[in-house]
C-alpha cells in the first residue's frame, strides 16, 4: 500500500521522518499478513502459485480487508520451501504447497489454530517449532542483512522506509562529515564480502583521495560462483539496503555516479533493483540534491552477460564501458583509474548492505560481532550433501561444525563427512580435521581455502577428492578469460593430469607436476582467477592425498565414483530381487536369475551410470 | 626522476616509465613476447616477470612491462623465483606450439631442453595468442578488422563472427608483426588474399613501373585518412 503522491520528492531530513511517521502510523501492526517467501529457491516450489492462491483465496472469503499478502524476498530455508510467516502471531510454515491454503485460511486466520503438519519438526526429536528463530537452522544465526527479507516487499520503498530504511543516509548527510563516516566504517573493521576482505574504509579513502572527476561507485552483483546466491537473495529481497549503502558510499567517496553490475541470468534482481532506483529518485533520495542536502547521486544497472570472470574487478569495469570482460593488471589501482580511467570505488553488494548498519549503529556496535580480523557477520550458501541447503547468515568466527552440522542439520541420509569446499570454484577443500576452526577471512586463507564470496559446498563419503578437483577445474577452464598464458595454458594442462588420473592413467610424477603448475599459476597470472585456481588441487592434495595415491598407484577411486576404476556388483544377501534397478538400467545390463531371487548385473553391458545403486535402499548395488 | 636498483644497479630514470623500459634503455635483458613499443603494453604472456622487492622486504612477481617504476624499487629479473617461473611459461607455449621455431629458440635460451607433459598433450598450434595483430590492427591501423573471440581454450584471434573481415584494408601490418608467422597471405597477380580472414584485394597498378604495389583499399584508406589529393597513389612509392 503506497500512501505518498509520488510526484513529492522528500525535500529535507524532517520531511523523511514525518513521511516515516505517516506510513508506520497508516500500518496496523495487529493486522494480520501473510508474508510468503518468494525468493529464488521458492520459485522452485511454485510460491508464485501459492501467492496467487492465496489471494484468490482471500478474495474469494472477502478478507480483504482484515488479511495482507506480501511477497518478501528469500528467507534462506530454501530446503523446506515454500515458506511463510503469519503476522503478528509469526506462525512460521514450511513446505507449503498451494493445496494448504484453503486449511490454512480457514485454521489458522480464522480459526487461530496452528496446523502442526505446517510446521518445522526437528527430524530427529520430532520437536515442533511455532516460530522460526526458534528452528534450528535459525538458532545461531544473526540475520543482519538478511533479517528484512522476512517481512518488506521489496518492490515497495514504503516497506523499507517502515522499518527505518534511509535513516542511515540521513544521518550520513546531515549529522555526518564524509571524514566521519570513513572513521567509522574503518574503525568497524568492515571487510570486502566480494571475496578478497580488502579493508572497505582503505578502498574508499584511496578513492575519495584520488584526483579526477567524476568519481564511480559500482556494486559487484556478478556472482558467479556455481551454487552461491547470496548477492542474490540481497538484491532480490531487500535492494533498498544495497542502495543505501552505495549513496552513503558515494557522499563519503565524492563520487557523482554509481552502477549496479547485476548478471542478466538474475531477471529478478535486475527488475527490483531497477525499481527500486526509479521508487528512490521519485522519493528524493537518488538524483539531484538528495533530501535537500546539495549532494547529487544517480545510479544506473548495468546487465553483464555471464562471465565469471566478469565478478573480477577490472573485468568488470571493462564490461561495465562495453569492452570485452577482461582483466588488467592493478598495479594502477581502480581507485585512481578505473571506470573511464576515473577514481572509482567497487564494493561487492553485500559489502555495501553493512555500510547501513555501521552508520546506525555505529562502529563499536558493529566491531564486536565477529572475530579480531574479521568483524560484522557473513552470508554462506550452504549447498551441497548437508540436509538444510539454503542461506545462512552467521557472525565471523562461527565455526564450520556450527554452520554444518547445527545450522545445516548434518549430512544427508546418515552418511558420514568428508570435506567442505568455500569460497566459490576456487577455494579449497577442508577436512573434517578442521571443521572446529572458526570461519573467518584469515582462517580460511590459512588452511589454503579462501572466504570468497562466500560459497560452501559440502561432500560426504560419496564423493571423490580427484573427481572434486576436476569439475571445479573444468569449471574455471572455461571460465578463464584466456588472455595470460598461465591460466589459459596452465589450467588446461592441470585439468588433463587430473582427468588422466581419475582415468587411471596417473603417473607417479603427476602428483608434483600439479603442484609445480600450480606455484607458476599463483606467481604469475594476470589476475585472482588465475592465481586462485590451483587451490581445490593443493588443498585436495594436502588434506587428501591418499585418494589421490589410490588412483595412481592402487588404479582405484575410494569413493566409487571415477567411472574407469570401479565395478558395479550385486550383494546377493542384500538382495531381495525386487526388480527396481532392472527397470532403472538404461543398458539392459540387469536380469532376474528367478522371481525374487537375486539379480545378476552383466559387466559388458554396464555403462557404469550408477542408476541402479541411486535407486537400491537396500544396499544391494556394491561398488569397488 | 627514480631512482631504482636493478639487478644490484642503481638507476635513476624518468617517472612514469615502466621497469621494462628502463631495463631497456640500460641494456638489462628481460625477455618478451607480446610486447611491441609501438603498443599498448599488455601483460598476456607473463614471460617479462620480475621480482620487486617493497621497502617492507615482501616480494613479488609483477610483469615489467605494466609496472610503473617508483622510488627505492628494488627490481630483481632474473632470480631464482623468476627463473623458475619463466621456465614453466616456455614449457606451456612449447607444449602449445611444438612447432615453432621462434618458441623452441627461446626454450633453448632459458635452458628449457624438453616439456615434461606427457607427448599426447603436446600441441602444434602456430598461434600463441599474444594479441599482436590484434592490437597492431586496433591501435595502429586503427581498422579493428579482427578480434580475439571466445574464452579461455577456446580463445582464438578470428574475424568478425568467424566470418569475412569486412573492415580489413589488407595492409598485412597483422602479419608483419605475428612473431610465429602464422596468419597466411599472398599476392597472386593483380589479389592479394589474407587467409585467416578469408579476405581478398585488389591490388593497385603503379601508372609508371607497373608493378602492383599495395591494396586499393589500403591506399583508399590512407588518402582519405590524410586528406590527400585523389591522385596520389595513381604511381608507386618507387617511381614517385
Amino acid at each position: 500500500m503506497q500512501v505518498k503522491e509520488t510526484s513529492t520528492r522528500i525535500a529535507s531530513r524532517q520531511e523523511l521522518e514525518d513521511f516515516r511517521r505517516l506510513i508506520v502510523a497508516r500500518r496496523d501492526p495487529g493486522r494480520t499478513c501473510i508474508a510468503i517467501c518468494t525468493g529464488t529457491g521458492c520459485h522452485a516450489y511454485d510460491c508464485l502459485g501459492l501467492v496467487a492462491a492465496f489471494r484468490e483465496e482471500i478474495q474469494r472469503r472477502q478478507l480483504q480487508d482484515r488479511v495482507d499478502i506480501t511477497a518478501t524476498g528469500c528467507r534462506g530455508f530454501c530446503e523446506r520451501g515454500a515458506l511463510l510467516t503469519i503476522y503478528p502471531q509469526r506462525i512460521f510454515y514450511q513446505q507449503v504447497k498451494p493445496e494448504d491454503v484453503s486449511e490454512i485460511i480457514s485454521q489458522t486466520i480464522i480459526g487461530g489454530n496452528v496446523i502442526d503438519r505446517l510446521l518445522y519438526s526437528d527430524p530427529n526429536t520430532k520437536e515442533l517449532f511455532v516460530h522460526q528463530e526458534d528452528v534450528p537452522f535459525y538458532r545461531k544465526q544473526q540475520r543482519l542483512l538478511l533479517g528484512n527479507n522476512n517481512r518488506i516487499d521489496p518492490t515497495s520503498i514504503e516497506d523499507y522506509l517502515a522499518v527505518g530504511g534511509y535513516t542511515a543516509l540521513s544521518k550520513s548527510l546531515f549529522e555526518l562529515s564524509p571524514k566521519q563516516i570513513m572513521d567509522e566504517v574503518k574503525r568497524s573493521g568492515l571487510r570486502g564480502r566480494g571475496g578478497g576482505g580488502f579493508p572497505t574504509a582503505v578502498k574508499w579513502e584511496s578513492a575519495r583521495r584520488a584526483e579526477g572527476s567524476p568519481k564511480y561507485v559500482i556494486g559487484n552483483c556478478d556472482e558467479g560462483d556455481p551454487g552461491a546466491y547470496m548477492d542474490r537473495s540481497l538484491m532480490e529481497g531487500n535492494p533498498h539496503s544495497v542502495l543505501e549503502g552505495m549513496i552513503i558510499g558515494a557522499y563519503t567517496i565524492g563520487a557523482s555516479i554509481g552502477y549496479v553490475y547485476v548478471r542478466h541470468e538474475y531477471p529478478l534482481a535486475v527488475t527490483n533493483v531497477t525499481m527500486a532506483i526509479k521508487q528512490a529518485e521519485e522519493y528524493g533520495l537518488l538524483g539531484e540534491n538528495i533530501l535537500g542536502s546539495g549532494f547529487d547521486f544517480r545510479v544506473k544497472v548495468s546487465r553483464g552477460g555471464g562471465a565469471f570472470v566478469c565478478g573480477e574487478s577490472t573485468a568488470l569495469m571493462a564490461s561495465l564501458e562495453g569492452k570485452v570482460g577482461e582483466p588488467r593488471a592493478k598495479y594502477v589501482h581502480t581507485a585512481e583509474k578505473g571506470l573511464y580511467g576515473k577514481p572509482s570505488n567497487l564494493n561487492n553488494v553485500e559489502t555495501w548492505a553493512n555500510v547501513p548498519l555501521i552508520v546506525l549503529n555505529g562502529a563499536d556496535w558493529y566491531n564486536k560481532i565477529g572475530t579480531k580480523g574479521s568483524k560484522g557477520t557473513k552470508i554462506f550458501s550452504l549447498v551441497g550433501k548437508v540436509n538444510n541447503t539454503g542461506l545462512v547468515e552467521v557472525p565471523m568466527g562461527t565455526t564450520l561444525r556450527e554452520i554444518i552440522h547445527d545450522i545445516g542439520g548434518g549430512i544427508r541420509e546418515g552418511k558420514k563427512f568428508k570435506s567442505v569446499q568455500t569460497g566459490g570454484p576456487s577455494g579449497g577443500f577442508i577436512p573434517e580435521s578442521l571443521l572446529d576452526m572458526p570461519v573467518d577471512f584469515d582462517e580460511l586463507t590459512k588452511v589454503g581455502s579462501m572466504m570468497g564470496s562466500g560459497g560452501m559446498i559440502v561432500m560426504d563419503e560419496d564423493n571423490c577428492m580427484v573427481d572434486m578437483a576436476k569439475y571445479f577445474l573444468t569449471f574455471l577452464e572455461e571460465e578463464s578469460c584466456g588472455k595470460c598464458l598461465p591460466c589459459r595454458e596452465g589450467i588446461k594442462r592441470m585439468l588433463q593430469i587430473l582427468t588422466d588420473i581419475t582415468r587411471g592413467k596417473g603417473r607417479e610424477e603427476d602428483i608434483a607436476q600439479l603442484e609445480r603448475l600450480s606455484d607458476n599459476l599463483i606467481d604469475s597470472s594476470l589476475c585472482a582467477l588465475g592465481g586462485t585456481a590451483p587451490n581445490p588441487i593443493l588443498t585436495t592434495i594436502r588434506y587428501f592425498r591418499d585418494e589421490y595415491v589410490a588412483h595412481i598407484k592402487d588404479r582405484r577411486c575410494p569413493a566409487g565414483v571415477c567411472k574407469d576404476l570401479i565395478t558395479y556388483f550385486i550383494v546377493d544377501d542384500k538382495c531381495p530381487g525386487c526388480g527396481l534397478c532392472i527397470k532403472s538400467c538404461p543398458k539392459e545390463a540387469i536380469t532376474f536369475v528367478a522371481k525374487k531371487k537375486p539379480v545378476i548385473l552383466d559387466q559388458s553391458l554396464c555403462i557404469k551410470c550408477g542408476a541402479c545403486r541411486d535407486i537400491c535402499k537396500l544396499g544391494a548395488i556394491g561398488v569397488k | 626522476m627514480v631512482t631504482l636498483t636493478i639487478d644490484g644497479r642503481e638507476i635513476k630514470a624518468k617517472e612514469g616509465l615502466t621497469i621494462l623500459e628502463v631495463a631497456q634503455e640500460h641494456g638489462i635483458d628481460i625477455p618478451t613476447l607480446c610486447h611491441n613499443e609501438a603498443l599498448e603494453p599488455y601483460g598476456a604472456c607473463r614471460l617479462c616477470l620480475v621480482e620487486i622487492t617493497a621497502r617492507n622486504g615482501r616480494s613479488r612477481l609483477v610483469t615489467s612491462c605494466l609496472y610503473p617504476i617508483e622510488e627505492g624499487l628494488v627490481v630483481n629479473t632474473a632470480s631464482e623465483r623468476v627463473i623458475a617461473n619463466r621456465k614453466m611459461l616456455v614449457e606451456l607455449l612449447l607444449a602449445r606450439c611444438s612447432g615453432e621455431k621462434v618458441i623452441q629458440d627461446l626454450a633453448r635460451q632459458m635452458g628449457v631442453e624438453t616439456v615434461s607433459f606427457r607427448p599426447e598433450y603436446v600441441e602444434r598450434n602456430n598461434c600463441i595468442l599474444c594479441a599482436l595483430c590484434v592490437r597492431t590492427c586496433q591501435e595502429v591501423v586503427g581498422v579493428s578488422a579482427i578480434s580475439l573471440a571466445n574464452r579461455g581454450v577456446h580463445r582464438e584471434v578470428a574475424p568478425p563472427f568467424l566470418e569475412t573481415a569486412t573492415a580489413c584494408i589488407g595492409c598485412g601490418s597483422c602479419v608483419y608483426i605475428c612473431p610465429t608467422q602464422c596468419i597466411k597471405m599472398e599476392d597472386v597477380g593483380d589479389t592479394r588474399i589474407i587467409h585467416n580472414w578469408k579476405v581478398q584485394f585488389k591490388l593497385k597498378k603503379c601508372k609508371v613501373c607497373g608493378n602492383y604495389f599495395a591494396p586499393e583499399a589500403q591506399l583508399e584508406y590512407i588518402r582519405a585518412k590524410l586528406n590527400l589529393p585523389q591522385d596520389f597513389f595513381n604511381t608507386c612509392p618507387n617511381c614517385k
